[in-house]
């Protein structure tokens, strides 16, 4: 059995087809007829030319318009005179061989955008390599293999890129396992898209061959090969169920999101890059409830500037048209390693300096990013969420940055909007504990389960021994949540929830029965649970707020179980 | 030849999509056309030299045109850039 990281769900059955990245030398070589070199070099680049333009096409029909810009900059590339220009002088005066010549101007490109510290460029140094490794292969007449699938395959390489996964025919292609990659790789968000199972970062991916025989869960990111038939009919039944589930959730996409008996709720998505995005608007969310902003600090060597941060939201908030966007502000401590903010190690992380507690004390920071969200605030329905709000006090130094904030855009001249809404995320039991008086001071709340759940039962979930008692049906914290709920609605604001509690089948009727109007999830979930509401009558759900005085999460969640079944 | 100093206005800069814009407009130009920011002088027609001046909001940079057309080639060039790509 080999294990990876599931990034699409599904389960995928077959034979595996190996892309072989086609292996060539590429050598510093000269040549004795450079006119010749030239002339290779020129035939390579107009088939490359024939070959995106194709692709682009394919995607464009396939896949969708964003990935078909990808070709677009890929042809861009091609008819950048200076580039070519530079490749034919190394052939011309060092008479280097073709190969040679494209791999060094590449790589000189490939090291400037590097070096550059900025995404969009290393977005386009990857395109660089994907086109330069093109042309080269068309000079050494290496056929791209992977136009030729024959039958049903599940497709494993070290890598794909944009070109890979354009080229494939789709309709024989049931899953997608690589060596590389992460959460937002390409092949991630490709094959999200395309709702192929997926799992990447296989570190014994050569333990796959060709022709192998393997199921694949694109969840549990488990692979085995040569499955016994016990496991092949376990896998297969798993299967049909959610091909057939699937079927089901996916007339929900579209739909509002309505109760049998036709109260509304809304369910939202939790985001963590403008990637992620696509999968949720495809999934048919009704705003986005999280955007997580830590993704800008990580893996960086300075603070991100409020222009690149405005750049961001708006283009999510532009995409949303209308919806609303919550943007979460920074929500760091101890356990991150971001080295240019040099955050102390700390024995207990989740307690110590972190989230809105870093960012009083660090306040340009956190008046840089809540300038950022305010002048996006221009371009669709933005609103601040901040998080682990502990106290009055924190909350109403936060009021005076913001304020701080909208006062330096005025002085700027910059446009802003002004009325923003400001939530915070209710994680903290003692915010919990007053939260009729902060519902006073803010728009709306966001309940943050899994740290909710962490601080009211003293739990660390990652710790074998105590796992078992951290419990989303613990009696304390039903209690809690029903309690955040009801005091904002007696001062009439709205409460949404983005922990994973809000897409937890059997703990949303009771999240319904409480009143919770906002439900924010990992998308892919979002259709599954309209679907789930849909058979729900509001009125019947209000019965189960009995669970409130019960005295064990085991008797609260066999009657939720019951609950669900008599509804289905 | 003619040449034209500017400040870059738009949130972006002289980047993605505004980078885009701006080669292919000087692509409708047959004049030879380079923009200049600091010591880095890049030709206009080529994204790959545009994008590696990395020229931000607040750059200030000179584009120059040679050729028949080089009037309305810094004047087009130049309105693209002063009236922000449409940002």
């Amino acid at each position: 059995m080999l294990k990876g990281i599931g990034v699409s769900s599904g389960i995928a059955i077959g034979k595996i087809h190996v892309l072989e990245n086609a292996k060539y030398d590429i050598t510093q070589d000269k040549v004795a007829d450079a006119k010749m070199e030239l002339d290779k070099l020129e035939s390579a680049i107009e088939q490359s030319k024939v070959q995106i333009n194709e692709l682009h096409e394919k995607a464009l029909e396939e896949i969708g318009k964003d990935e078909a810009q990808i070709f677009q900059a890929h042809l861009m590339i091609l008819e950048d005179k200076v580039y070519l220009n530079e490749i034919k002088g190394l052939i011309s005066s060092e008479k280097l061989n073709a190969p040679g010549a494209v791999e060094r101007v590449t790589q000189k490109y490939a090291d400037i955008f590097g070096a550059m510290d900025d995404e969009y460029l290393k977005e386009r140094a990857a395109d660089l390599k994907d086109v330069s490794a093109r042309i080269i292969k068309n000079i050494l007449g290496i056929k791209m293999d992977i136009y030729s699938l024959s039958e049903n395959s599940i497709i494993v390489a070290e890598d794909l890129t944009p070109s890979d996964t354009a080229a494939l025919d789709k309709s024989l292609v049931l899953g997608f396992i690589t060596k590389e990659g992460g959460a937002t790789s390409h092949t991630a968000i490709i094959s999200r898209t395309l709702e192929i199972p997926a799992i990447v970062g296989v570190d014994d991916i050569e333990e796959i061959k060709n022709n192998d025989f393997i199921v694949m869960d694109g969840d549990s990111g488990i692979i085995i090969k040569d499955p016994d038939e016990n496991e092949k009919s376990e896998y297969i039944i798993k299967q049909e169920k959610i091909t057939k589930a699937k079927k089901v959730y996916s007339r929900y996409k579209d739909k509002k999101t309505l109760t049998k008996d036709n109260k509304q709720v809304s369910l939202g998505g939790n985001i963590g890059s403008l990637e992620d995005m696509e999968s949720a608007l495809q999934n048919g969310i009704e705003g986005i409830g999280l955007f997580r902003t830590e993704l800008f600090y990580l893996q960086r060597n300075s603070l991100p500037t409020e222009d690149e941060q405005f750049e961001t939201y708006k283009v999510l908030a532009q995409k949303l048209e209308g919806k609303p966007l919550i943007i979460r502000t920074l929500d760091v401590g101890g356990d991150k390693e971001i080295p240019y903010m040099e955050l102390p190690k700390e024995l207990n992380p989740f307690l110590g300096y972190r989230a809105i507690r870093l960012c009083l004390d660090r306040k340009k920071l956190f008046v840089t990013q809540l300038k950022a969200i305010l002048r996006a605030g221009k371009y669709g329905n933005v609103k601040i969420l901040i998080p682990m709000i502990s106290s009055m006090e924190e909350m109403l130094l936060a009021k005076d940055l913001l304020a701080d904030a909208k006062e330096e855009l005025k002085k700027e001249n910059v446009s802003f909007d002004e009325n923003v809404e400001l939530g915070i995320m209710m994680e903290v039991p003692s915010a919990a504990l007053i939260s009729d008086m902060l519902a006073k001071e803010v728009d709306f709340f966001s309940i943050g389960t899994n740290d909710l759940i962490q601080y009211t039962t003293a739990v660390d979930r990652g710790n074998k021994k105590v796992c078992h008692l951290y419990n989303e049906f613990n009696p304390g914290v039903l209690r809690l949540i029903n309690i955040i709920i009801q005091n904002a609605h007696k001062e009439g604001i709205w409460v949404g929830m983005c922990g994973e509690a809000a897409s937890n089948n059997t703990l949303v009727p009771l999240l319904l029965a409480m009143g919770l109007d906002e439900f924010s999830m990992n998308s892919v979930k979002v259709p599954e649970i309209r679907w789930l509401l849909s058979n729900i009558e509001h009125e019947k759900s209000k019965q189960l707020l009995k669970v409130l005085d019960y005295k064990s999460s085991s008797e609260i969640a066999e009657v939720l179980n019951k609950f669900i079944e008599e509804c289905m | 030849m003619k040449q034209n100093k500017l400040t870059i206005t738009n949130e972006t800069g002289l980047h993605a999509r505004p980078a885009n814009q701006f080669v292919q407009t000087a692509h409708q130009f047959d004049s030879d056309i380079s923009v200049i920011k600091g010591d880095a002088t890049v030709d206009a027609k080529s994204i790959l030299g545009i994008l590696t001046l990395g020229a931000g909001k607040g750059t200030e940079i000179i584009i120059k045109a040679e050729g028949q057309d080089e009037d309305i080639a810094i004047q087009t060039l130049s309105e693209l850039v002063t009236t922000g790509f449409n940002e």
